[in-house]
This record gives C-alpha cells, structure tokens and sequence, in this order.
C-alpha cells in the first residue's frame, strides 16, 4: 500500500494529464482489440451470445471465393497505385524545386485533390466521369474513339478508382518537396561542374538522399490504400461490382459485419487486415536497410 | 583573360540554357496543373447547367447559366432538406474540434514536457496506436454503443476525440511542445506556477500554431469521414452532408447529376475556405507529422 501512495505522489501530475487518454486507450482501443480477438474465434451473430467456433473463421476464409477477390482486388489497388501515386508525386516535387516562380501556388493547386479526394462528393464525380456518357467518353468521342463504360465494366472500375488514387499525389508530393529543401544544393552544383546530366543528377544525388522521404511515404502510403473505403463504396454503391471488381477489403469487411451481421467472422477478416498490414510494414521496414540512405 | 572571359561564356550560355529548361518547367507544370483540376472546375461548371447539357458538352462553360441545379439540390431527399445535413455535419466537426484540442493537447503536455513512470512505454503504445487499423475495434465499439443504446447519436462520432484517440495529433504536438524551451517551463514554476496553470497560461498559448494544425486537420478528417457516419446514423433528421449526398446517389441516382453536382460542390465549398485561409498550417501539419489530406 506504501508503495503504491509514494508512487502515486510522485507520478501523479503526469498521468492526471494522460487521464483522458489512457480512458481512451483502455476502454476504445485495448478492451475492443481483446473483444474482437475473441469474437475472430466465435459465431457472433449481436443477437444471441457469441459461440466458439475456434479457427474456422480463419480457415473458412480461404475457401470464401468472395473474400479471395476482396485480397486479390486490394492488392491491384495497394501494388499499382501506391507506386504510382509517389512516383508522380516525386516527378512534380523534383519539378517544383527547380527553383521556379510561384512555387507555393502551384504546391497548393497539386494539393487541391489530396483535400478534396477522400470525400463522398468526389466519388460521385468519379462515378459521372467515368460513366458511359461520363465526361472521358466525351472527350474521346471527340478524338472519335468510343469509349466502355468504365465504370460498370469488371474489367476497368478498379483501374478508375486507381486513377483517383493517383489523382491524390499532392499530399506526398508536399512531403517530397520538403525533404527535397533538406539536399544541400552545394552537391548539384559541384555535380554540374563534373558535367552531370540532369538525370544523372537526379538518380545518383537526388534520389538517394530523399530514400528516408520515400521510405515513410511509402509505409503511410500502403497503410492508408490497404484501408480505403469511400471510393469504393459509392462508385460501386456499396455492391463493390460489377462482379466484385471494386470489392475492397474493408467495404468486404462491412458488408460482412454491418449488413449481414457475421460480427465474428468481419472479426477475423479484420485480424487478417492487421497482420497483413504489419508483414507489409514489416517487409518494408527489413529492406530499408538495403535502400534508405541515412545521412551521417 | 581569355579563361575568364570563356569561362562568362559558358556560364552565360548556361544561365540561358536554364531560363528555357525554366520556361519549359512553368509550361508542363501548368498544363498539368490544368488537367488536374479539369473534373473539378468541369463541376462546378456543370452545376450551374441544364441538366441535358451536363452529357452532351465537355466544354467548359455553360450555355445558358441557371441556379436551378441547386435549388432542386438543396430541396434533398423526403422533407430533409441540405440545411439540416449542413447543420448536423457543423455540429460534428465543432465537437471534434474541442474533443481533440482539449484531450490531445493534455496527453502531449504530459509526454513533452511532465516527468513520469512508466512515460516511455505509454509513448510507445501512443505510437503503436498509430498503425493499427480501425478495423479491429470498430466491431467492438459498434457493439458497446449499441449496447448503450447509442446507435443513431452522435456519441459514437465525437466521444472518442475527447479520449484522444487520434494519436497523430497527439505525436503532432509532442514534437511541438518539446520545442518550446524548458527555461520557460521552469521560469513560470518560480513564478509559483503549479504544473495545471503551467499547461494553461504558459504551454497552450504558446502551442497554437500546433492546436491550429490539429483543428483544420480535424475538420477535413470529420467533414470527409464516411464509413463512421454510414455505420452509427440511419435516421434522416441526423443526417450529415456526406450521408446526404449519399443517399440524394441512391434516390436519385443517375438521371439527377446536376443537383448532386451543385451539392457537391456545396459540399467541398467549407473544406475550400479552410484551405485558402490556413494553407500554411495545413502544409505544417504535413510536412512535421505527415498528416495527409
């Protein structure tokens, strides 16, 4: 008990400050983390009491034909636009920094769709713009080709929302122009004196002291895109059609968990979500090593 | 004198050669800069057009200019109209705005400036937080509010910012605060401040840039959220801006593109101003604690 008073008096001041937090870890994240872990193993229906069922959520998961899409779509959506969306984002950083005129103007019209991208009204342009008489189709009618409808087509609505992915560089692209700032520029002109090429400049003094800017894009950028949610969910109506093509793991999650209330089973697809995202942190973290350049 | 002469020479030619390649930069940036903002502008555009003419024309400007788009838009879904979207959704972000002000901001005191046991394993967990997907709380906390009968409130959307469980704020600020120097601290302490009006009179005043950034940030995330507005509020008088939009999608579905471009538009106008007046802190905010848009 003595113990416990003396520790209080000294500790005290800190933790009344950390109070609200600490409620917020124990009761928001701690407690729901233990309660869905159980739920994973259980047939949890929010009606009747949850039964154990062991692993097989985990293992029916790999026979859900459904869920298979869901990873395989989420995938594309992490593995293609992910890259892109820094690569173009690295393309109008290096750009920018040039020294050009009217930098801050043109940073916030590239930041415009970063602010603007993740809400409903934008999914809603998505889905006209890609629509069979959408605005694309019309300027290729123009140039007189006659475009699918991309949006209802299995074969192109995930490369749509790709495109809006992609369409929200500027966020990263603010980034890369402050680690751009960081280059001293001493090096580009001793560089220039040696006759380098601007993209000699770019791949051998550029690219390798920016590895660190590009190492946390990368990590914020796959855990945010594994978690993506509204663009799916509005330009597919919620279906993730046409035939599951826009499917994303979380609107799966949802659908499981929210419309056909199998609360154990969206627990389990949700612990894989987790462990999927920490193997890829994981993966990216142990290769940094080998292509993050850390200065000094 | 010949060297010095060839050497102006070269340097002029490349100071030329750098005023194209600069010339050439402003063009590419800009034309892409355009195509970028197309659908944007195009929808703005088209809000103020006759509905047919919305499929028929990519150009720009509208044939004939009319408001009825927003009108028509405006009237919403079933007797609820977008006054009460606009309401509710102001009313939201309000709340989580002071949730997350208050409640970051005191964990962040503690963590950059407070001496305590067991400081750097709480850190650590703040961290850990961080990562994790909602995912795996979300059924849980759904089922708790459902339990406390608060499914179709608010509760669930603004509770939580009041327990701080947006830990990038938090991290935001640490870094912030620790920048504020310690002499301050310790000047405000001999001046017999206690540790509670240290944080009130010395560490808030002095923090707002940082509070700035968590509350533009709070209000794009909020404005933008969706999947916790799908998931705790089903009846219409509580609907937000983004559920509106949402549902004028189903009601109306394709044959209403110009209200519900005219909505969303409105919809994007709040997150717009933000933008133009706080810019630098917005820039701030992503550049120190990586928050994106």
């Amino acid at each position: 008990m003595g113990k416990f008073k003396s520790f209080w008096k000294d500790n005290w001041i800190g933790y009344l400050f950390l109070a609200p937090w600490m409620i917020g870890l124990v009761t928001l994240t701690a407690i729901p983390m233990g309660a869905s872990l159980y739920f994973s193993f259980t047939n949890y229906d929010m009606f009747s009491a949850p039964t154990w069922i062991g692993l097989d959520n985990y293992t029916q998961l790999f026979s859900d034909e459904k869920w298979l899409e869901s990873v395989r779509v989420t995938l594309i959506y992490v593995l293609i636009g992910v890259p892109l969306q820094l690569t173009f984002a690295l393309f109008i950083a290096t750009l920018l920094n040039k020294g050009i005129s009217g930098l801050s103007l043109y940073r916030a019209i590239y930041y415009v769709p970063s602010l603007f991208g993740g809400s409903v009204a934008i999914a809603i342009l998505w889905r006209q713009i890609f629509g069979g008489n959408g605005l694309i189709n019309n300027l290729l009618s123009n140039i007189g080709i006659e475009g699918t409808n991309w949006i209802s087509n299995p074969n192109t609505a995930l490369y749509t929302l790709i495109v809006l992915m992609i369409w929200q560089f500027g966020a990263s692209m603010v980034i890369f122009l402050a680690g751009l700032k960081q280059v001293p520029i001493e090096l580009y002109e001793s560089a220039k004196m040696d006759g380098a090429s601007p993209w000699k400049q770019f791949s051998k003094i550029t690219l390798p002291l920016i590895t660190p800017v590009v190492f946390f894009n990368l990590v914020m950028g796959i855990i945010g895109a594994f978690q993506a949610f509204t663009p799916a969910y509005i330009v597919s109506g919620g279906t993730g059609g046409p035939l599951n093509s826009t499917l994303f793991y979380t609107l799966y999650l949802y659908q499981k968990g929210f419309t056909q209330f199998s609360m154990g089973y969206a627990s389990a697809m949700a612990w894989f979500l987790l462990l999927a995202i920490a193997i890829a942190t994981a993966i990216i973290f142990a290769t940094s090593k080998k292509w993050v350049y850390y200065q000094g | 004198m010949e060297i010095s002469t060839k050497h102006n020479h070269i340097v002029r030619v490349s100071k030329k050669r750098q005023k194209i390649s600069k010339v050439f930069i402003h063009g590419f940036v800009i034309l892409f800069g355009i195509v970028m903002l197309y659908p944007l502008l195009w929808m703005v555009a088209s809000s103020f057009k006759n509905p047919s003419e919305i499929f028929s024309s990519v150009s720009f400007y509208p044939s004939k200019w009319t408001i009825d788009n927003y009108v028509q838009g405006w009237a919403g879904v079933s007797g609820y109209t977008f006054d009460s979207f606009f309401v509710n959704t102001l009313i939201i972000v309000t709340l989580a705005i002071i949730g997350n002000i208050i409640a970051c901001s005191m964990a962040a005191y503690a963590f950059a400036k407070l001496e305590f046991k067991f400081k750097s394993v709480m850190f650590a967990l703040m961290l850990l937080t961080l990562m994790l997907p909602f995912h795996v709380t979300v059924i849980p906390q759904y089922i708790m509010f459902n339990y406390l009968d608060w499914i179709n409130t608010y509760y669930p959307l603004i509770l939580p910012k009041f327990f701080a469980t947006e830990g990038f704020f938090v991290f935001l600020m640490v870094q912030f605060m620790k920048g504020i120097p310690n002499e301050l601290v310790e000047a405000a302490e001999i001046d017999g401040c206690g540790r509670i009006k240290t944080y009130w009179y010395l560490i808030l005043p002095l923090s707002v840039p940082a509070l700035v950034t968590t509350m533009i940030f709070t209000f794009i995330w909020t404005w933008n959220d969706f999947f916790g507005q799908l998931l705790y509020i089903s009846d219409l008088k509580l609907f937000t801006v983004a559920l509106g939009l949402r549902m004028f999608l189903d009601s109306a579905g394709e044959s209403a593109w110009g209200p519900m471009f005219a909505m969303s538009t409105l919809s994007l106008i709040p997150l717009f101003i933000v933008f133009v007046f706080f810019q630098r802190y917005l820039i701030e905010g992503i550049t120190t604690g990586g928050l994106k848009g």
